[in-house]
């Protein structure tokens, strides 16, 4: 079944849903990444709960003109507008009263969540007749998906990405220094403005698949996923416009061959999936990498400890120092150097020696800084360096 | 008495604007609130010379610049660069930012900050090149920083993270360079290479304005200076606006008997 999903097989709706939720997982992840290296990831969470209201007024709109009340691009234009009310509000909170942005994004967001809910209920009791389904914005719902609302969707996401790519330079130098950026003559206001604006499209077209509630965990955790993995911004785009298109894909084929399970919220799980290993497993950020760095470190730096301790016939207490020259065979259990031991340990003490002169040395000051008392000088001096360095130490002392 | 020195100054003012003076700053006020931290400044840097601002902590020499830059609004206040307004004047003009007010986790290489600087050139689409490689390996050798040239960023010491912000000044090729705070917790090492570039910057005939907080290096580095604490103190070359009574109006005191004769704390 899965695999029918995923291979398109399943039928004209789960098709279209797949498609239009792939487009979005895209669009979202891109979108996204800005957001959260400009570290303003829950503005969007205000941005979609400020759509509710929108799409009650929408839709009372349209059926007091005799519409279809739940013609899709109508509700969206509505959502559009009072989201983009709502960031309005999170902007001038933050900038023109003492509230701080995660302040006024609290209370932007729940003051427009409750007027929208308001205004559903209220739309309940109405009789048109048609009001059902209203709701199924809250967390999406693709049941009764048209190729005309998959159009929309897809074109939506396109437009996005598309504008992402073209502001992708002043987007990331916003982001990173905004201070720089402005002496480059960017202008601050307009590329965050942009860059909310596309939130905002991403929100509003995300709407139908995965609903307001869900829509901030596809702008947000396909990009923290990416920059587990790369340390370029290019490649954070790239990777979180992969993530979110591949977790759309699971998602939606996942409920197409289950179809009493949401879309959205599986989208949403296959993501947290794809995070949470790989916050387990990336190189160098991932939590098994660190884990393994650290280890590495205190072994290094224990073992160094321990040989300068027998070069200079000092006892050793620590047990972990003890075990690791053991383990080498380079000390006895009573703490007594082997051959090989002192050996290592005279030229480790050596090797601190050198790092001493270097240190004391004016021109050597650059290499110098790159000490960590693990380093072996010879991967950071040239030959001719250390033997300079040598001949200001004198000759080695002979190794018993 | 004091009419006429505001007559001078003004005349000044207009003067090297006139002449196209790399900035001139007139009756600068800023305020956070309504405490001014910038208040009524009127500076003019001449060009072709390393000038330093300095002054006590708070003092409002970063705002200073900033306000300069457009970055934060002045209340009052104006500053032409090369005798016109900053906007039609970016290209000439290079801002190294504290170093301290980025963070430094940010997912980019020492070459993607450095290609920064050249933002102007490329644009939103344009292509980046060999020639603008080359013009970034170039910025990052005169800094000491070409074999960091591909280390994640979050790798850096301070110094090298300083280093960085330099070259990405440079890429710039402006004509005025404008550094906040450039040797603020960097090893003696890179505090040597800095000012090295900044005296071939001045060498080349640009003009550099630093803050600075160290009094025992201001001799040392600086032509001009600029002593402030919220109101400007005194300005001009070091040997003549440099003294004991400036640097203890700007204090108000809170500065070691030693530290006050600027030339006992060289020695």
């Amino acid at each position: 079944m899965l695999r029918d999903a995923l291979t398109f097989q399943l039928g004209y709706n789960a098709t279209l849903v797949t498609v239009a939720a792939v487009l979005l997982g895209i669009a979202a992840g891109v979108t996204g990444t800005f957001l959260f290296l400009r570290k303003r990831a829950l503005v969007s969470d205000a941005i979609a709960h400020a759509t509710l209201p929108g799409i009650g007024l929408a839709f009372v709109a349209l059926t007091l003109s005799g519409l279809d009340g739940r013609h899709l691009p109508g509700l969206l234009a509505g959502s559009a507008i009072t989201a983009m009310s709502g960031l309005f509000a999170v902007q001038w909170l933050s900038s023109r009263t003492r509230l701080s942005e995660d302040a006024a994004i609290g209370a932007v967001l729940s003051a427009y969540f409750s007027l929208g809910i308001v205004l559903l209920t209220v739309i309940q009791t109405m009789s048109t007749g048609q009001q059902a389904g209203l709701e199924s914005f809250l967390l999406g719902s693709t049941a009764g998906m048209l190729l005309s609302d998959a159009i929309l969707i897809a074109l939506g996401g396109l437009l996005v990405v598309a504008l992402v790519l073209l502001f992708r330079r002043p987007m990331s130098l916003v982001s990173f220094d905004p201070g720089f950026a402005s002496t480059s003559g960017v202008r601050l206001d307009r590329i965050d403005l942009t860059m909310m604006g596309l939130v905002l499209g991403v929100t509003v077209v995300g709407l139908k698949v995965v609903g307001l509630i869900l829509i901030v965990a596809l702008l947000i955790i396909p990009p923290v996923t990416a920059r587990l993995w790369t340390n370029r911004v290019e490649l954070v785009v790239i990777l979180a416009g992969a993530f979110g298109g591949i977790a759309a894909w699971l998602g939606a084929g996942l409920s197409a061959s289950a179809p009493d399970l949401p879309t959205g919220p599986l989208i949403v799980l296959v993501s947290f999936c794809a995070f949470a290993v790989s916050m387990a497993l990336a190189p160098r950020r991932g939590l098994f990498s660190s884990f393994v760095r650290h280890r590495r470190f205190q072994a290094g730096v224990h073992m160094r400890q321990g040989l300068l301790a027998l070069a200079q016939g000092q006892p050793i207490y620590e047990p972990l120092t003890i075990r690791l020259l053991k383990a080498r065979g380079l000390a006895r259990a009573d703490g007594m150097p082997t051959r090989e031991g002192t050996i290592r340990a005279a030229r480790a003490l050596r090797d601190e020696k050198r790092w001493e002169v270097a240190r004391a040395t004016p021109e050597l000051e650059l290499a110098a800084a790159r000490y960590d008392g693990l380093t072996q000088i010879e991967d950071v001096l040239t030959s001719d360096q250390i033997a300079e360095i040598d001949r200001r130490i004198g000759p080695p002392e002979a190794v018993q | 008495m004091e009419a006429r020195l505001e007559d001078v100054t003004m005349r000044d003012v207009r003067e090297l604007a006139a002449q196209g003076g790399p900035l001139v700053i007139r009756g600068m006020t800023v305020a956070y609130d309504r405490k001014p931290a910038v208040f009524s400044v009127d500076a003019t840097f001449r060009s072709g010379r390393i000038t330093g601002i300095i002054g006590p902590n708070g003092a409002g020499k970063s705002t200073l610049l900033r306000a300069a830059l457009g970055i934060v609004k002045p209340l009052a206040g104006q500053a032409t660069f090369f005798g016109t307004t900053l906007g039609r004047s970016r290209d000439r003009v290079a801002y190294v930012p504290q170093r301290a007010s980025v963070d430094w986790d940010f997912p980019a290489r020492v070459v993607d900050v450095v290609a920064q600087g050249l933002y102007r050139r490329l644009g939103l689409l344009g292509r980046f090149g060999r020639d603008h490689d080359d013009m970034v390996m170039a910025a990052l050798e005169r800094v000491g920083m070409e074999d960091f040239s591909a280390r994640q960023i979050g790798q850096l010491s301070g110094g090298q993270q300083q280093r960085v912000f330099l070259a990405r000044a440079l890429a710039q090729d402006a004509m005025i360079y404008l550094l906040d705070e450039p040797f603020a917790g960097v090893d003696a090492a890179t505090e040597r290479a800095i000012i090295k570039v900044l005296k071939a910057l001045r060498s080349e005939g640009r003009t550099v304005i630093a803050v600075h907080h160290d009094l025992s290096t201001v001799e040392e580095y600086f032509d001009d200076v600029l002593v402030m604490n919220v109101r400007k103190i005194s300005d001009g070359p070091v040997g003549t606006a440099f003294t004991p009574e400036a640097l203890d109006t700007a204090y108000g005191g809170r500065l070691e008997r030693g530290l006050r004769d600027p030339r006992k704390a060289l020695a």
